[in-house]
């Protein structure tokens, strides 16, 4: 199996994109939005043309609303990031977009956070990443223990860890940079891509351990002796038709949710995606290498 | 195989019926999909608490109130099936807070529904109108032209306690007794005093609680209100007068409000990625797995129907990240059945005839199938208990897929495949039941 054999590009590989997508998080920076700092998110429609961008930055602070950004949005729209408002400026909101009553718009969303809902959510998001990360380590350890030989089942868990936190990354990476374009923010749904990416890409990995654990299986019961890098190689082998196609499908409806599906989740769909992608290259030029490595390191 | 065959045609119906009733119980509107906030269009307000007044030991009751009478006022709004809750801050929070959320479907003004919320309610005694029927049932509608404008207001109350009073045949009765101010106690005795025999209603928040008859006149400033009360819905009227006004401050600290065309567009866009994603995954079982590709279409179509079906009964609250979730989990429900149709593949190269080839991929699949969708409930499991309830709707929809992907692809497929098994060895039958760009 070519991916076994020539494991180092591999390893090398992955050690690149990693490096390109820390880099992009550190440059571009992952700001929160108000789902976890508190604040106004609002998006407006004009009926006809919308207002000049400058005319409504000067509204809004004239009004006294700080700290705020303001992004054009569809053909006729705008997206307003800021902190939290006064109970007044609600009501003066349509005013300060319409300038007063120049144009025609309507505020077709607004989502106020106060501070403690997002502080909290802020917690229990990184509380949830951990116990994710956690209960696969587990239950893969679980689910393995009775392969033993020569691989503990333990490191069938921390390998998939260590590809799980390669899917996060790379995700991150890209989502600092969809930020630095669109003024995307880290939100709940980011968080709920990003936990929802460690689930998928566990499955392709379960599935290519699940195949080394009954080729390992199916030596000892015909007194087969092989190499281990081949066992991995071949249950690799066995599983990458179907790891491939599996990915292609869920990465076809990703598509169709980004291109077809509300506005609210397209983001989400291309976080996903991209997450996906990552899980899918990891499960299959990562864990089993890593899995081989591993193995040649205790043998020596 | 005969047997088979039966099992599948019925699964078929049973698959095209549920569709039929899917279909049907969404156009008449019987049993409707439940839409979140985010695609009706409507209004979320969270409250905090403010609870430093109340001892620890009646929080829990306070809130109960507090909930009791949000709720009956935004019933007064007339706002079509609001959602008021209370909730605590979780461990993870920086201090302990009650919090209230009331969802109003279909109220897109923020402004609006705060005002509705932040008014004062009204306790109110309004006389019955001379010569209305009093056995008419009370409506919002038919309220105000049966009863007098109020002569007494929640202003005028002082209190209210539970008693027991000594009824007919000494059984004890729970009665609500409310005193009034010396005011009222002045407005009510001359009330009483000039319409014995009529009858009066007391209304909380324009919801009629009482209507008992002026039997003589009250002078004392205290008056007994009877009725068919328990001893708990006794209390529970006796809390209410006493807490005529919210029983603990709340304090906004978050909205939400989503326009109703945006909401519709983005039903609209759901549906449309929906029908492309099943479209387009549905095309490329049948290209690289042709025959049964075609019957994991079969499976998909049902599994899409059952899961639909299952929204509508359980019912799941819908949202955009909901129907995301559906829409990944068509892309992952083939997974199994991908995971099968190589298993068989694999069984046929070592020789296997075609029934054979089936029941053994299914059965060395099914270990890989299982742990793999573990670790998505698992997932599941946790971002529901993350979520705010956009994120809930999310992980709902997301482990519902799961598990039913999972039941549909090793029941129905593996029918499907076993009752149009052909162990016929012409090579276009192998054909047929090959896959992708391998030859044999």
């Amino acid at each position: 199996m070519f991916i076994v054999k020539y494991r180092n590009i591999f390893f090398a590989l992955t050690g690149v994109i990693l490096l390109v997508a820390m880099l992009s998080a550190a440059v571009f920076g992952l700001p929160l939005g108000a789902d976890f700092t508190g604040g106004v998110l609002a998006e407006v429609r004009y009926e006809g043309a919308r207002a000049d961008a400058r005319a409504v930055e000067q509204a809004l602070a004239e009004r006294g609303v700080t700290g705020f950004s303001l992004r054009e949005a569809g053909d006729n729209g705008y997206i307003l990031r800021a902190g939290n408002l006064a109970p007044e400026m609600r009501t003066t909101l349509p005013d300060m977009f319409s300038l007063n009553g120049v144009h025609n718009a309507t505020i077709v969303k607004l989502t106020e956070v106060g501070p403690t809902v997002g502080v909290e959510l802020r917690n229990k998001a990184g509380v949830a990443l951990a116990l994710v990360l956690v209960a696969i380590l587990f239950f893969i350890a679980f689910a393995f223990r009775k392969v033993s030989q020569p691989v503990s089942s333990w490191v069938y868990g921390f390998i998939a860890l260590i590809t799980l936190c390669f899917d996060v990354l790379v995700p991150v990476g890209f989502f600092a940079f969809l930020g630095s374009i669109t003024g995307a923010q880290v939100d709940v749904l980011f968080v709920t891509a990003v936990l929802t990416v460690l689930g998928y890409s566990v499955h392709d990995t379960i599935v290519v351990f699940d195949r080394t654990r009954e080729n390992l299986r199916l030596n000892k019961e015909d007194n087969r002796k092989e190499d281990f890098s081949d066992t991995a190689g071949r249950a690799l082998n066995q599983t990458l038709v179907r790891s491939v196609n599996t990915s292609l499908t869920t990465a076809t409806v990703l598509l169709a949710l980004f291109f077809f599906g509300p506005e609210s989740t397209q983001d989400f769909a291309l976080t996903l995606l991209v997450g996906i992608i990552a899980g899918t290259y990891s499960s299959i030029c990562l864990a089993t290498p890593l899995l081989v490595a591993w193995e040649r390191y205790r043998a020596k | 195989m005969i047997w088979m065959r039966l099992v599948a045609v019925a699964i078929l119906f049973a698959g095209i019926g549920l569709g039929w009733w899917v279909y049907s119980a969404e156009i008449g509107g019987t049993v409707s999909f439940r839409l979140g906030l985010d695609l009706s269009g409507g209004t979320q307000l969270v409250y905090r608490a403010n609870l430093s007044a109340i001892p620890e030991s009646d929080v829990a009751d306070s809130m109960a109130a507090l909930r009791d009478t949000i709720e009956r006022r935004v019933n007064l709004f007339g706002v079509a099936e609001p959602i008021v809750q209370t909730e605590k801050s979780g461990v993870f929070a920086e201090s302990h807070e009650e919090r209230l959320i009331v969802e109003l479907p279909g109220v897109t003004d923020t402004e609006e529904a705060i005002r509705l919320l932040g008014e004062t309610p009204v306790l109110e005694f309004r006389m019955l109108k001379e010569g209305a029927d009093a056995s008419l049932e009370l409506t919002l509608e038919n309220i105000p032209t049966l009863f007098e404008s109020a002569i007494l207001t929640g202003r005028h109350l002082k209190g209210a306690q539970l008693q027991f009073s000594q009824g007919v045949g000494a059984l004890s009765e729970p009665v609500v007794v409310i005193n009034f101010d010396s005011a009222g106690k002045q407005i009510f005795a001359d009330v009483t005093r000039e319409n014995v025999g009529r009858v009066f209603g007391i209304f909380l928040d324009g919801v009629p609680i009482s209507t008992p008859v002026i039997r003589e006149a009250i002078p004392d400033g205290s008056a007994v209100i009877s009725g068919s009360f328990t001893p708990e819905s006794a209390k529970e009227l006796a809390r209410d007068l006493n807490f005529g006004a919210l029983p603990v401050p709340i304090e906004l600290i978050g909205t939400e409000t989503v326009s109703g065309t945006l909401g519709g567009e983005a039903v609209a866009r759901g549906i449309e990625a929906g029908l492309w994603g099943i479209g387009f995954v549905a095309l490329f079982m049948i290209f690289w797995y042709r025959v049964p590709g075609l019957l994991a279409v079969f499976a998909l179509m049902l599994y899409v129907v059952a899961v639909l079906a299952l929204f509508k009964l359980i019912p799941v609250t819908l949202t955009a990240a909901g129907i995301a979730a559906f829409v990944l989990s068509v892309g992952m429900a083939v997974d199994a059945n991908v995971l099968i149709f190589e298993r068989m593949k694999e069984e046929r190269r070592a020789g296997k005839n075609g029934t054979e080839a089936i029941r053994n991929g299914f059965s060395r699949a099914w270990l890989s199938i299982r742990d793999s969708n573990i670790s998505s409930i698992i997932t599941a499991v946790i971002l529901f208990w993350f979520g705010t309830s956009l994120v809930k709707g999310f992980a709902l929809v997301f482990g519902l897929g799961v598990i039913m992907s999972m039941l549909t692809a090793i029941t129905v497929s593996r029918t499907f495949l076993i009752a149009l098994g052909t162990d016929s060895k012409s090579r276009f039958s192998r054909w047929l039941f090959n896959s992708g760009f391998s030859k044999s």
